[in-house]
């Protein structure tokens, strides 16, 4: 008994002096707001992988909790407050239409650090990242191009946003570049996941004559559709193995483990800041998935040097001489496109004869 | 060796006991799920039913039960008016995107100004939105014989395309560096839709929805429009020798729905929600019919009704963030929950009686 409440008040005693070291070890509470479910396959998934990454960082000294399928508005304003409520102190919102439900409880959470993915507004507490999808894109284009014997590559678009027509033209350009007769076909699902209307839309593109086609939209049913027709496809936002060797001849796959790892690890020893980040092949943030033996070695290797010449910066995707569809000068030769006007591209290169929805 | 006898009249006890039943019904099924899946079936059933309203932050669940609860019974409200005369309006989810663009449209002209006329103006650009949204299946029924079921849900769709339409194009914030989404309506001072006490969560949508409630109480057993609406849906022919003229019904119960569900809308675009973006519907206007019905398209019961769903809805998220209970699971949890209270709906209706 004595000796109980001896060893009772010297572990107070102790607890007491040792008290800021302590705090510091106090479990970081890291929340996360999905958009889609985490067995989406594609988006999703890609991003509760970077949470399981950050788990098995950090161990125990993080503990991390998500709300899956929030839709964007109101619900994802409530479900936002419900995290920082419940102690967390870093909070993940995977998806661009959380924007000013992320800045609006930011506002009302001075303490607690939000990150946001693909969005522009920023705060104290607010960052955002992204990636560069684009340079994926130029990848896949190339291979696209060089796949095609009908000469007709398709694109199976999510919403006509930046991010979207940046990957459409990239796509297009370097498809272009080796195979000059290369003609592009865009087809608008108006949905990130819906694989009935993603089977559709690639069941429109083949019907059109494309036998190659890339996809913005995150489910694995226009792969189905593409190994039913004898098409080729992509693996989206994940790797798709399931459909490799063919159709699924390579992936352009979002890997956000590298920056939440950087970041929870900033949040953790004090130094986090509020910034807004584009990251790409060159961070590691988008890879290129096997490209599998279907397609021919040497063009596996152009496809591989586009990709390091990237990757190293020695090329940028959008460089000139580039013109906008209707014929006007975009960049001159050499130019490069600056972020600002990536972030809000709103046309199409000369050569893509698909109109832009309005 | 048991059948079942329909009741002449649905006691006034079993009309109260069989939802609880339900409730009773969920909680151990559901609970048996949750431990099946290795959750603990207690800790779960809590977080769902009791922490939103007494948990450690039900200071501000508890407000968010009257946003999320709001909308579903001033929809409900309308909605039920029309069911109870046969008149199948599934369409309110379109109505309610319709009345939030129309409102929406009114404030988005007048920005930058701010003026007093510019609140009520949106007010009733959503009602008439709504409500010539909700008359196209009214026409359409009472000149062509269309069935108002098929054209009211189509009207949806074609209501979610022309929202994206105007967050891509007409309504596109101009400072959004081109991505799709309209202005922020809660920056808006004379345009948006706060809450009335902070805090509280109550928004000129929860007053709506109780004047609401209060008017189709009145309607339906005080006036003698109740009476021809109840007559038509009970006995259509007797009806018409009453004196009901169905077409005028039909456009009535149509219209009245759709203005409401066009308020909610645009209460929430004005609110809670503040853009239109592409994806502004996101089920008020289906989740409102199964309030109606779960309320037995009785007033009380629709206010009921709306705040167990919202009950429910917030549990579930906080059931996702609390345990980790997969959304899916929640979603069957909310389910079972319908199911059993229309299962368990057989007994105000029919009385279970032992074969001779």
């Amino acid at each position: 008994m004595k000796r109980r409440t001896l060893l009772g008040s010297a572990a107070a005693l102790m607890a007491s002096s040792a008290l800021p070291a302590f705090a510091q070890e106090e479990k970081l509470k890291v929340g996360f707001i999905y958009v889609g479910p985490v067995g989406d396959g594609g988006w999703t998934y890609q991003h509760d992988l970077a949470r399981q990454a950050i788990e098995k960082e950090y161990g125990d000294r993080i503990e991390t909790t998500y709300i899956e399928s929030v839709p964007e508005g109101a619900d994802a304003e409530r479900a936002l407050t419900q995290l920082a409520l419940a102690g967390n102190k870093l909070i993940f919102a995977t998806s661009f239409g959380f924007m000013d439900a992320v800045i609006n409880v930011a506002k009302k959470f001075p303490d607690v650090k939000f990150e946001h993915a693909t969005g522009y507004k920023r705060a104290e507490n607010v960052a955002t990242y992204d990636a560069r999808f684009y340079e994926g894109r130029a990848v896949l284009g190339t291979i696209a191009g060089r796949m095609t014997k009908s000469n007709k590559i398709g694109y199976i678009g999510s919403f006509p946003i930046p991010e979207v027509i940046q990957g459409i033209n990239s796509a297009y350009i370097h498809a272009k570049k080796v195979n000059p007769d290369v003609e592009m076909k865009v087809v608008w699902a108006y949905t990130w996941f819906d694989p009935a209307k993603e089977a559709d839309a690639a069941a429109a593109l083949i019907a059109e004559g494309v036998d190659v086609f890339m996809q913005h939209t995150d489910s694995t049913a226009p792969l189905a559709k593409a190994q039913e027709a004898g098409a080729f496809g992509f693996g989206q936002a994940s790797d798709m193995t399931n459909f490799a060797p063919k159709p699924r001849v390579a992936s352009i796959i979002d890997n956000w483990s590298p920056y939440y790892i950087k970041r929870v690890g900033e949040a953790l020893d004090g130094t986090w800041k509020s910034h807004g980040v584009w990251l790409g092949i060159g961070d590691g943030e988008v890879v290129i998935g096997d490209i599998t033996e279907a397609v021919p070695p040497e063009v596996k290797e152009e496809a591989l040097a586009l990709r390091d010449k990237i990757a190293s910066g020695e090329y940028h995707p959008f460089t000139g001489p580039l013109n906008k569809q209707d014929g006007s000068a975009w960049l001159a030769e050499g130019q490069t496109a600056s972020d600002e006007e990536l972030a809000s591209l709103n046309f199409y290169v000369e050569g893509i004869t698909a109109p832009m929805p309005k | 060796m048991f059948r079942l006898e329909p009741r002449a009249s649905a006691p006034l006890l079993w009309q109260v006991v069989t939802p609880l039943l339900a409730v009773l019904a969920t909680i151990i099924v559901g609970g048996a799920l949750f431990a099946a899946m290795g959750f603990d079936p207690v800790a779960s059933i809590r977080t769902i039913f009791w922490d939103p309203l007494f948990g450690p932050a039900a200071g501000y669940s508890r407000p968010q039960l009257l946003v999320k609860a709001g909308p579903l019974i001033l929809i409900a409200s309308g909605l039920a008016l029309g069911f109870r005369a046969g008149i199948w309006n599934i369409g309110a989810e379109g109505q309610y995107i319709i009345g939030a663009i129309s409102g929406a449209a009114v404030a988005l002209a007048a920005y930058p100004l701010e003026a007093h006329w510019i609140f009520p103006a949106m007010i009733l650009a959503g009602a008439a939105g709504g409500w010539a949204w909700g008359m196209i299946p009214a026409m359409l029924r009472n000149w062509f014989g269309a069935s108002e079921i098929l054209v009211s849900l189509m009207l949806v769709y074609v209501a979610q395309r022309i929202a994206a339409w105007m967050a891509f194009g007409p309504m596109k914030n101009p400072e959004g560096f081109n991505f799709p989404g309209s202005r922020n309506l809660q920056q808006y001072e004379s345009a948006s839709n706060p809450e009335l006490i902070a805090n509280s969560g109550l928004h000129w949508g929860g007053v709506a929805a109780v004047l609401a409630l209060a008017a189709t109480w009145f309607i339906m057993s005080r006036h003698i429009l109740g009476f021809h609406i109840r007559t038509a849906g009970a006995a259509p022919r007797a009806a018409r020798f009453a004196g009901v003229r169905p077409e005028r019904l039909v456009a009535l119960c149509l219209g009245v729905s759709g203005a409401l569900a066009g308020l909610a809308g645009l209460f929430e675009v004005a609110g809670p929600g503040g853009q239109i973006t592409e994806s502004f519907g996101s089920g008020y206007g289906f989740t409102a019919i199964i309030v109606a019905f779960l309320g037995r398209l009785h007033p009380l019961g629709i206010l009921l009704a709306g705040l167990l769903l919202a009950l429910t809805y917030i549990g579930g998220e906080l059931a996702q963030m609390m345990l980790n209970l997969p959304a899916a699971t929640v979603q069957v949890f909310q389910g079972m929950l319908l199911f059993f209270l229309l299962g368990f709906d057989i007994l105000t209706r029919y009385r279970i009686r032992r074969r001779a």
